[in-house]
């Protein structure tokens, strides 16, 4: 997952576009893994680290992960 | 005080006009909040005027959401009054009127049956009810009888949508195509009502209650926008308009702002297109001219007195103007996302 | 112990409204029903489930009793058997007093095997045949009469019987309402109607005894009953005058609203249906004005269907994937589709969720399970996160899914009826292959 290098993410779980002016609004766990995407760890750790903590069976997060980048690239917020 | 319609936008909304005039009432030091629907109705933006903006869930999730987001409005602010100003929304303000009261927040609205009389579906029943002057017109279900509305309303013809919006159409194709935009977008019934022709004129009143109308304030369009807003408009000075008004608030004992839409034929007949329920975009026009109907509202919310308004500045004019106000997308997303500001 | 669960998502910021659970408030779950988990209620029947209230369907019926009885002298409902026929909801109503209004041999058939008698079995409908008339004049029933074409085929076959069948005219008239349902019945306002009564009068072959008239369906408007109401009693005053014939019941049909919102309303049905009382409060008010002696009045018959049943039935059912669509959109497939629950066609039905979930929620579109363009049960409802495994209720669903339902590339699910002390019955066990072919032959040539 690599977003585009000037999206801005707010600690609200805020995300801005300013190449498109679209505003994002990320729920608790989506906002966690932008943050941490944007910080520079890479896909298995913070999925690991998911799995650490979450009630989540790895199945089903990495189906949501693919959703989740299906998301990203629908918004256009990946490089 | 709080305050809805602040979509002052090219179909504006009478909230910001009503908000102005509170402003201008030397009787309270207010606080105002504004409640919005969407996240970039201008009134949000407007700082000055409005201190805070909750959004509200649309009039269609029904009383229950509407009762659940104000009593959590009403846990942040000291609401007192509260003014709706529009039209769809007026139904569940006025289901919700006993709760609003028990949370401390009180308003001043028409009945249900007033608000259902004068509606448009109601309109032939309401003028012949009360003899008052208004065009035939005829509820449809479907654009099937569209033909059979023209031939007895003939042409060309008004579509009204249920809430809001309207269209003349002169051909058979043109109301076809009109009755799928505004059933879409505002469900069915329409309301097709024959056209009358001459010149448009509006009254914004405030009755009490009890027959008595407190104030009232004729102005003629002098431009209007493609969607037939009001863009420019002067007050007058014509008994029977006033007469007209007294005799809508007294046959009705109407309860709350209004306002009449009149066409003023060639012959000087005066038909009464439209009542609705409310305070007009327009309203800050009755405050310059030197009856805030407004102010006067809040007091009657409140219950305090209020006198029979007489004499406002005839010939005093007002012309809208569009102004770029500048925000920030950090004020959207708060607003957009939390739904206050 | 772990953090619950909920798929990351994004939500682009429109200028829209609020979804309308407000920024702060989730949707409520609806975790039993009836005081029974939904999860045992699946475990022990499966899912999809429809479960019946019997504690909702004696309110609701004595809620209507309660609303016209404390207003008119004389009241009689009628279970509308089309609504939902099976036979435990059936007899519910009937304990508490129902008689049965049929429009099919069939729906006759199942009435008297109900144990209704019968004289208190009103038989509507506009395709009645032959051997349903002949039906219905041997066990007494009251055949509602349609047509011309009906009243004389009935004429037809009352003739050498050693008692009048028992009949009420069917009439259509002008409430008010748009449009105006004109295809049932003999229209009143072109004289249709009194041209039938005085020929079936005439005919001394047929006992007259009521008057019917059925104005629509999800009539939102009471004052049209209230005019229905008054035509149908200076009917009955015009056939005690003229003909001599004392109308003992008026019959007023049915169609009153459940407060199912409807595709297409502006505002929930729970904030714009009218209470029952006041359709009662316009029926009476229009009956005790119309002149009758007060021991002339007639009988006022009610023929109720959705309004006792609608909100008694709730249909549970299981998240079977979630997908994202060519244009970005959210959606959800559930395990029952069109096929189950008929009346998404024109409800959008009221749809919770039975755990917590945080207040996040996404616009989705609901499927049902089968391979079929049309099988969409919701264009876009606001839900909250759902995975799949999640079970959902949905609510209101009484009247007419478990009459239209079809058995379509799935089997029909049980039915429960949950019974006033919060135990479950089976009233209708899950379909099974057996069942679904048992009526079918297979030519030998295409055996072996």
């Amino acid at each position: 997952m690599k977003l585009k290098k000037n999206i801005a993410t707010s600690e609200a779980g805020f995300i801005f576009n300013p190449a498109t002016g679209d505003s994002f609004a990320a729920n608790p766990l989506a906002a966690d893994i932008l943050a941490r995407a944007k910080a520079g760890q890479d896909a298995a750790a913070i999925k690991a680290d998911i799995l650490e903590r979450y009630d989540v069976a790895p199945g089903q997060l990495e189906k949501d992960w693919d959703d989740l980048l299906a998301q990203l690239r629908e918004f256009n917020l990946l490089d | 005080m709080a305050v809805t319609g602040l979509n002052a936008t090219d179909s504006p909304g009478p909230g910001v006009a009503v908000i102005r005039a509170l402003r201008e009432t030397a009787d309270f030091d207010l606080r105002i909040i504004g409640l919005s629907y969407e996240a970039l109705e201008p009134g949000i933006y407007l700082r000055e005027l409005v201190d805070r903006t909750y959004q509200l869930p649309y009039p269609s999730a029904g009383t229950a959401a509407l009762l659940e987001r104000l009593r959590y409005v009403r846990e942040q602010e000291d609401v007192a009054v509260l003014i709706p100003n529009f039209d769809a929304e007026l139904h569940n303000f006025i289901k919700l009127e006993p709760q609003l009261r028990a949370l401390g927040i009180r308003t001043f609205l028409p009945t249900l049956a007033q608000l259902e009389a004068r509606d448009k579906l109601n309109l032939p029943a309401f003028g012949t009810a009360h003899g008052l002057p208004v065009p035939a017109s005829r509820a449809l279900h479907h654009a099937g009888e569209l033909l059979a509305a023209a031939e007895t309303l003939g042409w060309p013809l008004v579509l009204k949508g249920r809430y809001y919006d309207a269209a003349v159409v002169h051909t058979l194709a043109q109301a076809e195509q009109a009755f799928g935009r505004l059933s879409g977008q505002w469900g069915v019934p329409l309301i097709a009502q024959q056209w009358v022709g001459g010149q448009e004129i509006n009254i914004a009143g405030l009755g009490d209650g009890h027959g008595r109308c407190l104030s009232a304030v004729p102005m003629r369009k002098l431009t209007i926008t493609d969607k037939g807003k009001a863009w420019a408009g002067i007050t007058l000075e014509d008994e029977a308009l006033l007469t007209l008004a007294r005799r809508f608030a007294e046959a009705t004992q109407w309860r709350g702002g209004f306002e009449l839409e009149l066409m003023r034929a060639a012959s000087g007949e005066l038909f009464i297109l439209e009542i609705n329920p409310r305070f007009p975009a327009w309203i800050y026009l009755t405050a310059a001219a030197g009856q805030n109907q407004p102010a006067a509202l809040l007091r009657l919310a409140l219950g305090l007195p209020v006198m029979q308004q007489e004499g406002y500045a005839v010939g005093k004019m007002f012309v809208r103007y569009a102004w770029d106000l500048i925000t920030d997308h950090t004020a959207f997303q708060q607003v957009a996302a939390l739904g206050e500001l | 112990m772990k953090l619950p669960y909920e798929r990351p998502t994004l939500r682009k910021l429109t200028a829209g409204a609020l979804n309308k659970f407000g920024p702060r408030a989730g949707v409520r779950p609806v975790t039993a029903l009836d005081g029974v988990a939904v999860g045992e209620l699946v475990a022990r029947f499966g899912s999809p489930l429809f479960v019946l209230s019997e504690r909702q369907l004696r309110r609701s019926y004595q809620a209507a009793v309660r609303a016209f009885g404390t207003r008119y002298p004389r009241v009689q409902l009628a279970w509308s058997y089309k609504t939902n026929y099976l036979n435990a909801v059936c007899r519910v109503f009937h304990q508490e007093g129902a008689w049965a209004e049929v429009v099919s041999g069939m729906e006759l058939e199942k009435a008297l095997l109900n144990g209704v008698p019968g004289p208190h079995i009103l038989f509507n409908g506009p395709g009645k045949r032959r051997a349903d008339l002949e039906r219905a004049c041997a066990v007494d029933a009251v055949v509602h009469l349609d047509n011309a074409d009906e009243l004389h085929l009935l004429l037809d076959v009352a003739a050498g019987r050693p008692r009048r069948p028992r009949v009420a005219l069917r009439v259509n008239l002008n409430a008010g309402i748009v449009p105006q349902w004109d295809r049932f019945g003999f229209n009143l306002e072109n004289g249709e109607a009194w041209q039938a009564l005085s020929r079936l009068v005439a005919s001394g072959q047929l006992e007259l005894v009521g008057l019917h008239c059925h104005i629509g369906t999800y009539i939102l408007q009471p004052a049209a009953y209230g005019a229905a109401a008054t035509k149908l009693a200076a009917l009955a005053q015009r056939c005690a005058r003229e003909l001599h014939t004392v109308v003992q019941y008026l019959d007023l049909g049915g169609g009153f609203p459940s407060t199912n919102t409807l595709k297409g309303a502006y505002l929930p049905a729970t904030d714009t249906v009218p209470p029952l009382d006041d359709y009662a409060e316009a029926v009476a008010g229009a009956l005790l004005g119309a002149g009758f002696k007060t021991d002339d009045l007639p009988l006022l018959v009610l023929e109720a269907g959705r309004a006792l049943v609608d909100e008694a039935g709730s249909l549970i059912g299981t998240v079977l994937a979630n997908k994202r669509l060519a244009d970005g959109r959210r959606a959800t497939i559930l395990d029952f589709g069109v096929n189950l629950l008929f009346t998404s066609f024109w409800y959008d039905h009221h749809i919770s969720p039975t755990r917590e979930f945080s207040a996040d929620t996404e616009p989705t579109v609901l499927y049902g399970p089968l391979c079929m363009n049309i099988d969409m049960l919701r264009e876009s409802i606001a839900l909250p996160l759902l995975a799949p495994g999640d079970t959902v209720v949905v609510h209101k669903v009484g009247a007419y899914n478990m009459s239209q339902w079809q058995q379509f590339i799935n089997l029909r699910p049980y039915v429960v009826l949950i019974d006033q002390a919060g135990q479950p019955h089976v009233i209708r066990a899950a379909e099974t292959l057996e069942y679904l072919q048992q009526l079918e032959q297979v030519p030998a040539h295409l055996l072996g």
